[in-house]
């Protein structure tokens, strides 16, 4: 074992951010850096290692790592969990024995991320804090991810409508930079307080009624931008509100299974593993809210995700709420991705003037001032 | 204009959306030589005295075409399939179309799009399956529908997969069916491969339109009407749908002065070119007129050269 630890970790949307900062107050003396960013070669990488039909997410996952192991990593951080996701850890870290990379390999699931395990394997990597600090740098760890997920999840709402290209995004990266920076909770409630100044200044120009479409799927493929050709961005240029519960935040302290199922309705009733009844039960939720159209995206070979989408097209018949359901690997053309969501744009917008027409000719008759638009949600 | 993978449609409408000038010929991968063509047969048809006012672009070129054109409207195939069919037959439910390289189903309630479907990843129900089995055969692509419509007992061809389905038709063809059953056998083959890919799970309700190139082939369309036991119409313009329903997007568009012709005689260019910025190695595509920048895409990062203003 070399010296001194560096610590890395494959990327998953921004919040490598949040483990470097975790990282990096854990062991204050290791060199903590995620794998270098996302591109072509990455994927190229990954696939070349991978089963074919392995989804996407090992694949990319693979990628980081080996990109890493390049930069000089000797520690890999791997989640785990959910659905197969969590056996991956360990035929990556064959693979990557395979290739003759000497490295440390934690998987979380491994020990079912049990606390006193993960204790445990802090203190055996040679984390020096006493518990307190130990535990103070998780829980602003977990209040950093809430921070960025509360401003993502209102930048994908708005982004559509800024009067200055740019200025949203501008504003998360200055949080971002603030919270990779954050060495305490009044760090982070700095960078929070600011954060709100400078969104609450950025200008929009967002109907009052605007159209409206929710996400739901797979975890990595929401999240990770680069594995869905950056389908919220497309969707907020054509002018789309959109909404996303899937984040880290929810993953680790919204998920309730029980709840889900329930609010699911009559549409699933037992798990299909991992997020597939988070993705019926919010779609169901987005069907009442009266949202415009719902996309759902996965890995290509999914399992949970593909038990969830018998459920999710009778949902879509019964609520009359268009779904379009995308399926992305390594393979997928950008190319169709894009038709079929600018179709989608065009389909939603057109049924929303139709039914504009419709209910301003209802409304003729009625003449109260009664607002016959669609309910808000 | 609707520029596919296999085939390059023209048409000029007038003010009630009548089509008065149409085209279509092979893209042969050369869209842009395809359009000028295409534009040149078109302004043949027409008198001096037509000036158009408006152009839209749809299908797989649409950008690149678009960008030649100054199009007033670049609108994906599905948005301008419907908005055509639509015009032609306004209480039409379903549409079914079969290009040379993919194959949708459209949904439609009231004149709205509510529903739709693309195949994915695979070719085994579309046009250039058959083609490319039609060659198999020795038989001209036009004269498949003939061929199919005098089988009496079509052969069964696997239909899952273009891979297996060739390996079928060759199994077949050895055991000794005729060529008219073979044929008739493929064009159900595509029929079951589009229903099963592409129609899964969706109801399809009549009125039936089935359009694209393949609707020209008459045993497709009986194999349709075989599968689905509903009646099914195919316009006569079916393979014009989508350059119809771009050009009805494109109107009302105030285009500052009316398209001109000549753009048959200026030099168009496209260079691909991969950015060296980072590892992302986008490639971008530039397009040039007489030498000019016209318009550039690839590129997936702020600080990349696919920008206008930062081009090589």
């Amino acid at each position: 074992m070399p010296d001194q630890l560096a610590i890395s970790f494959p990327h998953m949307g921004e919040y490598s951010i949040v483990f470097t900062q975790l990282m990096g107050h854990l062991f204050p003396t290791a060199r903590v850096f995620p794998a270098p960013p996302m591109t072509q070669k990455t994927v190229e990488l990954g696939s070349r290692y991978s089963p074919d039909f392995v989804c996407s997410p090992f694949k990319y996952n693979l990628g980081n790592y080996i990109e890493a192991l390049e930069q000089g990593a000797n520690v890999l951080f791997q989640t785990g969990m959910g659905c197969r996701y969590g056996y991956y850890g360990e035929l990556q870290e064959q693979i990557l024995r395979d290739l003759g990379y000497q490295f440390q390999f934690l998987c979380l699931s491994r020990e079912r991320a049990q606390a006193l395990a993960l204790y445990r394997s802090a203190r055996e990597l040679g984390c020096t804090l006493p518990l307190t600090q130990m535990l103070s740098a998780l829980l602003l760890a977990c209040e950093s991810i809430r921070a960025m997920d509360r401003y993502e999840y209102w930048m994908r709402e708005e982004m559509g409508f800024q009067s200055t290209p740019g200025s949203c995004e501008a504003v998360r990266k200055q949080l971002f930079e603030e919270i990779a920076q954050a060495h305490s909770l009044q760090d982070l409630q700095r960078a929070k307080n600011r954060c709100r100044q400078a969104a609450a200044a950025i200008r929009t120009d967002k109907p009052p009624n605007p159209l409206r479409v929710g996400i739901v799927g797979e975890l990595y493929t929401l999240m990770e931008p680069s594995s869905n050709f950056f389908v919220e961005q497309q969707l907020a240029k054509e002018g789309i509100s959109v909404s996303r519960v899937m984040g880290v935040w929810f993953l680790l302290f919204g998920k309730n299974h029980r709840q889900a199922l329930k609010n699911s309705g009559p549409y699933l009733w037992h798990t299909v593993g991992a997020n597939g009844v988070d993705s019926v039960s919010q779609s169901l939720a987005y069907a009442k809210k009266g949202y415009d159209g719902i996309i759902h995206m996965k890995s290509f070979g999914c399992i949970p995700e593909l038990n969830a989408t018998p459920a999710l097209m009778n949902l879509s018949r019964d609520w009359n709420i268009p779904i379009l359901h995308l399926s992305f690997d390594s393979h997928t053309s950008e190319t169709g991705v894009q038709t079929r969501l600018e179709a989608f744009a065009d389909m939603i917008r057109m049924k929303r003037e139709e039914g504009d027409v419709a209910n301003s000719q209802f409304g003729r008759g009625y003449r109260l001032g009664i607002h016959q638009g669609r309910g808000g949600g | 204009m609707d520029i596919g993978s296999v085939s390059t449609k023209g048409v000029v409408v007038d003010r009630d959306g009548r089509i008065m000038a149409c085209e279509y010929l092979w893209t042969q991968g050369d869209p842009v030589s395809a359009t000028k063509k295409i534009i040149i047969s078109l302004q043949k048809q027409l008198s001096a005295r037509v000036s158009i006012e408006s152009v839209g672009t749809t299908g797989s070129a649409r950008r690149l075409i678009g960008a030649m054109l100054e199009a007033d409207a670049i609108k994906n195939e599905i948005t301008a399939h419907a908005k055509g069919t639509i015009a032609r037959h306004p209480d039409v439910r379903t549409i079914i179309e079969i290009g040379g390289q993919d194959s949708k189903l459209i949904l439609i309630n009231g004149c709205v799009v509510t529903d739709y479907a693309m195949n994915t990843l695979c070719a085994a129900g579309t046009g250039a399956f058959l083609s490319s089995q039609a060659k198999r055969l020795d038989i001209p692509v036009e004269e498949l529908g003939d061929v199919a419509l005098r089988s009496r007992h079509p052969a069964k061809i696997a239909a899952r997969c273009t891979v297996f389905a060739e390996s079928d038709l060759v199994h077949k063809a050895q055991a000794g069916y005729g060529k008219e059953d073979l044929v008739a056998g493929l064009c159900h083959a595509v029929v079951l491969n589009y229903l099963n890919n592409v129609g899964k799970g969706k109801q399809i309700l009549e009125p039936i339109v089935f359009q694209g190139g393949v609707s020209k082939n008459k045993g497709v369309v009986q194999a349709f009407r075989e599968e689905l036991g509903s009646d099914i119409s195919v316009d006569a313009d079916s393979h014009l749908m989508g350059a119809l329903g771009a050009a009805l997007l494109s109107r009302g568009a105030k285009r500052p002065k009316p398209f001109d012709c000549d753009i048959v005689d200026l030099h168009f260019q496209t260079g691909a070119h991969t950015c060296p910025g980072c590892a992302n190695h986008c490639e971008i595509i530039s397009f040039y007129r007489d030498g000019s920048l016209l318009d550039c895409w690839g590129n997936r990062c702020e600080k990349g050269l696919g920008k206008k203003e930062n081009v090589l």
